[in-house]
């Protein structure tokens, strides 16, 4: 069988994906107008907040290739000549079809104004326009944007991400969005729009664009007008039904290419889908239901008996299962029978949502709302008569509760008793709005994209094993459309492997059946000191990525040997393997150790000197240090050989061991200080440099309670008071700030850091890998005041134990990098070509920018 | 795509001493202007070879990264951002980035030899 497709937009893409993935041998050809393969267009706008056509790209062509696929691009079809079965393209060429899939798409509708043509004056369709209007805004100051629907004000953001901040938005109607939201939805939209600087114009009609060559202006009915030098046109879609027109295909009044359920035109070779068919009288331009189209079509292609590769007979007289020579396919011949044209989506970063019939009211309608215009939130919901069913809903500013009320609508779930709980959540008592996930009928469609549904989705739990979102993602392809309904199938894994009494363990990998507290006791008794040793007795296999840190982790934590030896190298993280941080290019940074942030002026020199020999980019951490950009790997000992001859030592940057002690500099300059915070904090840092531990640690020490060191944000923090040192633990920066909480207040120098001690010991023991101190308290059951009670009160009666461990890896400490550049063997990794050990990665690519040097960006 | 079949001439350079790759791990080998991934895999008594380059960021990375097994298949994780590839296949385990190249790999006397199809 021979298939001709004519379009490479979206749902032409999807069409060759589900044919092939049915269908491998099928003869597939592809003509795309456009010079790009199919990419996202749903995500446009983001090409301006600086994705690249590349990362919008659906399939790369050696997609195409591998799965034999013609592709023609930038080649448009002229001609289909239907009695001869053949198209003809541009560029000459004639290819011949059994079946033809006209998936042409659409236009953007340009209404008749006078002035349409002047320049700076946009259409928002392809990655070409995009570039276009790239280019103009350059020049422009002032935008605006025909049209306050869905596109028009996809537009309007891409006009601020272009940086013209003074943009206009004119709409036609009297509310923006009308198709998806109510008025009162609709005002809600435009107050948040407002707020964030784009000016709304609704029931205005553009008369005239003004201007000599280049826009300057908008004359309306109304007799107004604005001035403007950019505009783009976003009023509205029309199908592209040209081709069909031409061969004498049925087409709408007002545009669209008729098909029946079979996505089938009046000639039964042809189908048409996306947004250029017409089924019923309506042209559905969304993605999910061109992809359901697309589905369709190769589904009832694929079932085709394949009988020398041509059909003997029209696909339209097949009625019968029966009558097909090959096996039936599964579920029968499918049909398009319409689609649910709900719709969720984050316009400048406010939720906006329709589902079912959003505007329904009447006598037999019961409506609830709710309003805040304080926040900008709206919600409404339609409820029949009798109070048990969900009709349809509009949500503005807050659309959390989208998924679960669009499954409810369209499985015709019974409401619970008081409906507005659905949008107000519950408010008192224990009963949650509604059943939640297990509430829902195993036909519910999860993700609409990719038409996967719940069973479809528990049983890629219960019976294939799915128990990840990587691996559902891979088996069922839920999710991997827009990804809005991630959050859900989560929820569905998690309710399913509950179900099947399944205890969720932390366990590391598939290689070892054990969490890492498990795995750090088992070490211990055991006494293994190398990984292999470990994955021997404990473990089974050959390793991973994901149990080889950690397990590296814990032995030196355990024995603090050096982490390079005993063949250990190998099981380390790539950043501790190397010593180093690998940075975009590949190349490493370079962090020294400076204890408090204290250093002196000659050490400052030689880290300027190395910087300058090895071109390195320098910059002041957060954590007081210096950083230093741009290492090539072969340079690394011999720039550490520097640093160490000057008395430096390595910084720990690469590891999940302690970074930092941030001080303020405390009593001896500070007018405030209590007391010598700098010296403590030195001692401090010195004391636990090098302890690996199951993440990053940082600590801080304040002279006082201005806390300049910022202590409350760290691991450990300690605050200076007129009796001695507060002592705070378990706090966190990063993407969940998190305050330290008081362990233990007054105390004298030796008592905090013994209390450090505890405190660290008990937290490598127990946590989690890669789990900062601040997560592992929120999961410790008890929370502060147990953790408090096994460190100040010594509940398990572990502190002695606890102290000594420490006190030996204190003992044992040695500078890394030292060991490393005065061991040969070690020494030698440190190169990037094993074969020409003197020759540095070729590729690396450098730029410059405020007089340093940075890597030229990745692709 | 080579076949039994179709086995096209496989020219074998000597790449570098056995004792210079670590054991359970890779380096880097310069073929022309070509960088190609050489790993050890000692617990299995195995040697792969595979472009050094990640497709996913374009990174000359692959050989620093940490090998291991997925259900038995050896594999390479990118030290980025951990995607990781088949170390006999070239197939991408994670997502949907490209597939990498594979090379054959021999020892003899102490010597590691990778083998390029057509060779120089």
């Amino acid at each position: 069988m021979k298939v001709v497709v004519i379009g490479n937009g979206m749902v032409g893409y999807k069409f060759c994906e589900k044919l092939k993935s049915m269908a491998p041998s099928v003869e597939l050809i592809v003509f795309g107008e456009e010079i790009r393969p199919a990419y996202d267009r749903v995500h446009l706008s983001e090409f301006f907040a600086g994705k690249t056509a590349d990362d919008l790209t659906l399939a790369g062509l050696d997609w195409y290739q591998d799965n034999n696929i013609r592709l023609h691009l930038g080649d448009p079809v002229q001609s289909i000549d239907r009695t001869a079965k053949t198209v003809h393209s541009h560029k000459g060429i004639i290819e011949s079809y059994d079946y033809l899939v006209l998936a042409t798409g659409s236009a953007a509708f340009v209404p008749p104004i006078p002035g349409v043509d002047k320049q700076g004056v946009f259409i928002y369709r392809t990655i070409e326009d995009l570039e276009m209007m790239n280019a103009h805004a350059r020049k422009a100051k002032t935008g605006a944007v025909i049209g306050g629907g869905l596109l028009g004000l996809e537009a309007a953001k891409a006009m601020l991400d272009l940086g013209i901040s003074n943009t206009q938005v004119i709409e036609f109607a009297p509310r923006l969005m009308p198709r998806q939201i109510d008025d009162a939805g609709s005002n809600i939209l435009r107050n948040k729009l407002e707020m964030l600087g784009l000016k709304i114009h609704t029931s205005k009609n553009t008369s005239e664009i003004s201007g000599g060559e280049s826009i300057t202006g908008m004359q309306f009915s109304d007799g107004t007008s604005i001035e403007v030098d950019m505009l783009v046109i976003s009023a509205g879609i029309k199908p592209r039904d040209e081709l069909a027109k031409l061969c004498g295909l049925e087409t709408g009044s007002r545009g669209g290419i008729v098909v029946d359920e079979k996505l089938q035109t009046n000639d039964p070779s042809i189908f048409a889908i996306g947004e250029c068919a017409l089924y019923s009288g309506m042209i559905y331009g969304l993605v999910a239901p061109g992809y359901e189209m697309a589905s369709v079509v190769a589904e009832n292609l694929a079932s085709l008996p394949r009988t020398g590769g041509v059909v003997p007979f029209g696909f339209k007289e097949i009625t019968n299962i029966a009558e097909f020579s090959g096996p039936p396919p599964s579920g029968g011949r499918v049909a398009f029978t319409g689609y649910d044209m709900s719709t969720k989506l984050k316009l400048i970063g406010i939720d906006v949502a329709s589902f079912g019939d959003p505007f329904l009211t009447g006598e037999n309608i019961r409506t609830v709302v709710f309003e805040d215009t304080m926040k900008g939130i709206y919600k409404r919901i339609n409820i029949s008569a009798d109070g048990k069913e969900l009709l349809g809903g509009v949500l503005v500013g807050d659309a959390e509760q989208y998924n679960m009320l669009l499954q409810t609508c369209k499985n015709k779930l019974v409401l619970p008793p008081n409906p507005e709980d659905l949008v107000l959540g519950s408010r008192g008592g224990e009963n949650l709005a509604g059943a939640g996930v297990q509430g829902l009928p195993d036909e519910a469609m999860i993700c609409s994209c990719e038409t996967v549904s719940k069973g479809a989705i528990c049983n890629a739990v219960s019976e294939l094993a799915c128990e990840t979102m990587d691996a559902i993602k891979k088996c069922t392809k839920a999710g991997t459309g827009c990804g809005g309904c991630v959050p859900m199938v989560k929820d569905l894994m998690l309710y399913t492997m509950k179900s099947q009494g399944k205890y969720i363990r932390n366990i590391l990998c598939e290689h070892f059946n054990y969490s890492r507290q498990e795995m750090f006791d088992l070490v211990k008794l055991h006494e293994l000191k190398t990984y292999n040793e470990v994955l021997d007795k404990l473990g089974k296999g050959d390793g991973c990525e994901l149990c080889k840190p950690p397990v590296a982790s814990i032995l030196a934590s355990l024995w603090g040997e050096m982490i390079l030896k005993k063949g250990n190298d190998t099981a380390q993280d790539s950043n501790d393997r190397f010593l180093a941080n690998i940075q975009k290019g590949g190349t490493y940074s370079v962090v020294p150790r400076i204890p408090g942030g204290e250093i002196t002026p000659d050490k400052l020199i030689v880290i300027g000197q190395v910087a300058k020999q090895y071109n390195l980019y320098t910059k002041i951490t957060g954590g007081q240090r210096i950083d230093l950009f741009g290492a090539h790997l072969n340079d690394l000992p011999d720039i550490w050989g520097q640093l160490i001859a000057a008395g430096f030592e390595s910084g720990h940057a690469y590891g999940k061991s302690l970074r930092t002690v941030k001080s303020c500099v405390g009593s001896t300059w500070c007018r405030f200080g209590l007391h010598d915070s700098v010296s403590y904090a030195i001692r401090i840092e010195e004391r636990y440099r090098g302890l690996r531990s199951p993440h990053k640690l940082k600590g801080g020490v304040s002279g006082c309670i201005r806390e300049c060191a910022e202590a409350q944000s760290k691991d450990f923090g300690i605050i200076a008071t007129e009796k001695g040192w507060n002592l705070h633990i378990c706090g966190n920066g990063g993407s969940k700030p998190q305050h330290a909480l008081l362990l233990a207040a007054d105390l004298d120098d030796e008592t905090c850091i013994k209390y450090i001690d505890r405190f660290l010991m008990f937290y490598i023991k127990t946590a989690d890998t890669l789990t900062r101190t601040a997560t592992w308290l929120n999961k410790m059951e008890g929370g502060i005041d147990y953790i408090r009670n096994v460190v100040v009160n010594d509940s398990l009666g572990m502190a002695q134990a606890w102290e000594a461990e420490m006190q030996t890896l204190v003992d044992c400490y040695k500078c890394e990098w030292k060991e490393a550049i005065e061991n040969p063997e070690i020494k030698k990794r440190f190169n990037h070509f094993v074969n020409a050990p003197e020759v540095k990665d070729p590729t690396v690519k450098f730029e410059t920018m405020r007089e340093q040097k940075k890597v030229a960006d990745w692709k | 795509m080579i076949t039994l079949t179709d086995q096209k001439k496989i020219t074998w350079f000597a790449a570098c001493q056995i004792s210079d790759v670590p054991a359970n791990g890779g380096v880097c080998v310069k073929y022309g202007d070509e960088q190609i991934a050489l790993f050890h895999f000692a617990r299995r008594g195995e040697w792969y070879a595979t472009q050094n380059e990640c497709p996913h960021r374009k990174q000359m990375a692959l050989s620093r990264g940490m090998i291991g097994t997925q259900e038995d298949e050896p594999k390479v994780a990118c030290p980025f951002h951990k995607k990781t590839f088949s170390l006999a296949t070239g197939q991408c385990l994670t997502g949907d980035e490209c597939n990498i190249k594979t090379y054959p790999v021999k020892t003899e006397d102490g010597k590691v030899f990778i083998g390029i199809e057509g060779g120089l």
